[in-house]
């Protein structure tokens, strides 16, 4: 059935792009293991290297594979549930209301790492629905209002991170800053674990409202025409991606941009229909930051930078590129 | 089919249509027929409830309308809305799929069966060999029979149109009346039309309902209610009324 829609057209190829992304994901994830600011001597790992290889960086890498899935799946979700391919969490203030609750978490439950995702994915979920009632208005909802509405709610969850900021002292700032720019140096296990989780579950909420989201992408009152129950939809839809954005957030912090450019990009490659979109989108995502942190780990070592910054610098430029192209 | 019974609808509370009441019965068509503000598309909005109801009542084949799920409602009325913009890359034959939503599982794919029903109305909309087009490079009136087609994919057995030959041409717009009114008569269905073409609704409707102020001025057949008296206080525009020379029906020519 995966090609019965469109198969006709040079934009739709599902089997061929499932194919090169797998190809790709799994170059990316071998190519990611041989890297990294210590070279690894894979014939005869000493105690040493098989630590840092099997505590640090696999952890690692799997872990930036599931945020760039989550994040993936979060921006193609809301980008049909809007109405706005230009929806992303970053840009929408769901990941500043993420970084904010992990903030929360990291002031007052110091010792503690399980309130973290917990109140990443209630800042997460606020952010949301504040962005959602500010953007929408009695004629609707557009592009110009709903961004607009992302810029306000994510300069004023700045500014309060900022106040918070200030509570740390100097060694925790600097980790504190490279986290918010999104880095993936400081994931755990246990995070890796609970990332994973967070994938596969939103990722199942969230194809199971594929079929309706194609119809929620064309209009709202188009989807109630036609059956669907839009307000379960939106509900689903928001929780399911604020826990993604939250989960991912609270671990890795803010990265920008993968959930803006990934599914623009697979949409160019086999069209709109989510059922398409959603899974293709996971694992691109997981390819475009397990590539880019590759990157963030060698490309000055033996320091680091962090994954956000290699995101943004690879997705600004594309995406201006997009968009003057569509 | 459907009986409507002293609706009042309208935003927020507050009505703009009130008392409404008619009945429409199998192969008929009935004409909403108003100026701009009169509350046709309100009324056409509360008929399937995408606009819930303040006051009044409306029975689906006896039955309350409200007792039905939106799946259910969508199996049995289908909607003509205006031609839609959509901002994604979406084919027409995805589009018009769409229209099979309510048959399927909500997950999964399309069946076989419905690919075909899909292609079948893809064809009776003059839209073959479109299958593949995207929505955003069409023109206005191939969204717009893209947008009929989506509906008579429903297979539902009330048509609710809004304006269903805005951006058609001339063989589009009798395309599209004698496809609904050919629904009408050989399948048991039953059409609601909003248009503003008087020429239209004298030819095609069953029953024409003239509003005026968001109540019903009129109702009747149209050699009833396309009166110049009527056609004056609604549209404060002096017609000429005769009669078409084939048809035999009323022939509408406002007077500049």
């Amino acid at each position: 059935m995966l090609e019965t829609v469109g198969q006709k057209s040079r934009f739709f190829q599902p089997r061929r792009t499932l194919a090169l992304l797998i190809v790709l994901l799994v170059f990316c994830l071998m190519a990611s293991v041989f890297f990294g600011s210590e070279n690894l001597n894979f014939a005869d790992l000493s105690n040493l290297e098989r630590t840092i290889l099997f505590d640090v960086r696999l952890p690692r890498i799997f872990l930036g594979a599931c945020v760039g899935a989550s994040l993936a799946l979060a921006g193609a979700a809301l980008q049909s549930l809007l109405r706005n391919p230009l929806a992303d969490p970053y840009l929408l203030g769901v990941s500043s209301g993420a970084a904010l609750g992990t903030m929360l978490a990291f002031v007052f439950f110091t010792n503690f790492e399980f309130p973290r995702p917990i109140l990443a994915f209630i800042g997460a979920s606020a952010a949301t629905f504040t962005v959602y009632q500010m953007a929408k208005s009695k004629a609707g909802m557009n592009v110009e209002r709903l961004a607009l509405s992302g810029v306000i709610v994510t300069t004023l969850l700045s500014s309060i991170i900022i106040l918070f900021t200030s509570l740390l002292d100097a060694t925790k700032l600097r980790s504190f800053t490279f986290w918010l720019l999104g880095d993936l140096s400081q994931g755990t296990k246990n995070g890796f674990y609970l990332v994973f989780i967070s994938a596969i579950l939103g990722g199942v909420v969230l194809f199971s409202q594929a079929k309706a989201l194609n119809l929620m992408m064309i209009g709202e009152r188009d989807a109630l025409d036609f059956g669907v129950e839009v307000e379960k939809v939106r509900l689903i839809v928001f929780v399911a991606s604020a826990f993604l954005v939250g989960v991912s957030v609270s671990s890795s912090g803010s990265v920008g941009y993968v959930g803006l450019i990934i599914p623009h990009l697979i949409r160019l490659s086999v069209g709109s229909d989510n059922r398409l979109v959603l899974p293709f989108s996971a694992i691109a995502g997981a390819t475009f930051i397990v590539f880019a942190d590759t990157i963030a780990r060698t490309i000055i070592a033996p320091r680091e930078l962090p994954v956000g910054a290699i995101t943004a610098l690879i997705g600004a430029p594309m995406f201006i590129y997009l968009l003057k192209r569509s | 089919m459907l009986e409507v019974k002293n609706i009042s609808v309208g935003y927020n509370g507050s009505p703009v249509v009130r008392n409404i009441s008619f009945t429409l019965e199998k192969g008929k068509i009935i004409t909403l027929l108003g100026a701009n503000g009169s509350g046709k598309t309100t009324i056409l909005k509360a008929l399937n409830l995408s606009l819930p109801l303040i006051e009044g009542e409306i029975l689906l084949e006896g039955r309350l309308l409200q007792s039905f799920t939106r799946r259910e409602i969508a199996r049995k009325i289908t909607v003509v809305a205006q031609e839609t913009e959509t901002k994604f890359p979406v084919t027409v034959l995805e589009f018009v799929l769409a229209g099979r939503f309510a048959h399927g599982s909500a997950f999964g794919w399309e069946t076989q069966q419905d690919l075909q029903i899909a292609r079948e109305c893809i064809k009776l909309c003059d839209l073959e060999g479109y299958e593949e087009r995207l929505m955003n490079r069409l023109s206005g009136g191939e969204r717009q029979r893209a947008v009929l087609a989506r509906a008579l994919a429903t297979q539902a057995k009330i048509l609710l149109l809004d304006e269903p030959t805005n951006n058609l041409d001339l063989s589009h717009q009798a395309l599209t009346f004698r496809l609904v009114k050919n629904r009408c008569q050989k399948c048991d269905s039953a059409a609601i039309v909003i248009t503003h073409d008087l020429n239209l609704a004298s030819e095609f409707a069953d029953e024409i309902i003239l509003l005026s102020g968001g109540t019903v001025l009129t109702k009747g057949t149209p050699h009833e209610v396309l009166t110049q008296e009527n056609l004056q206080k609604v549209f404060n525009v002096r017609v000429l009324l005769d009669e078409n020379p084939i048809s035999r029906n009323l022939r509408i020519t406002a007077i500049y």
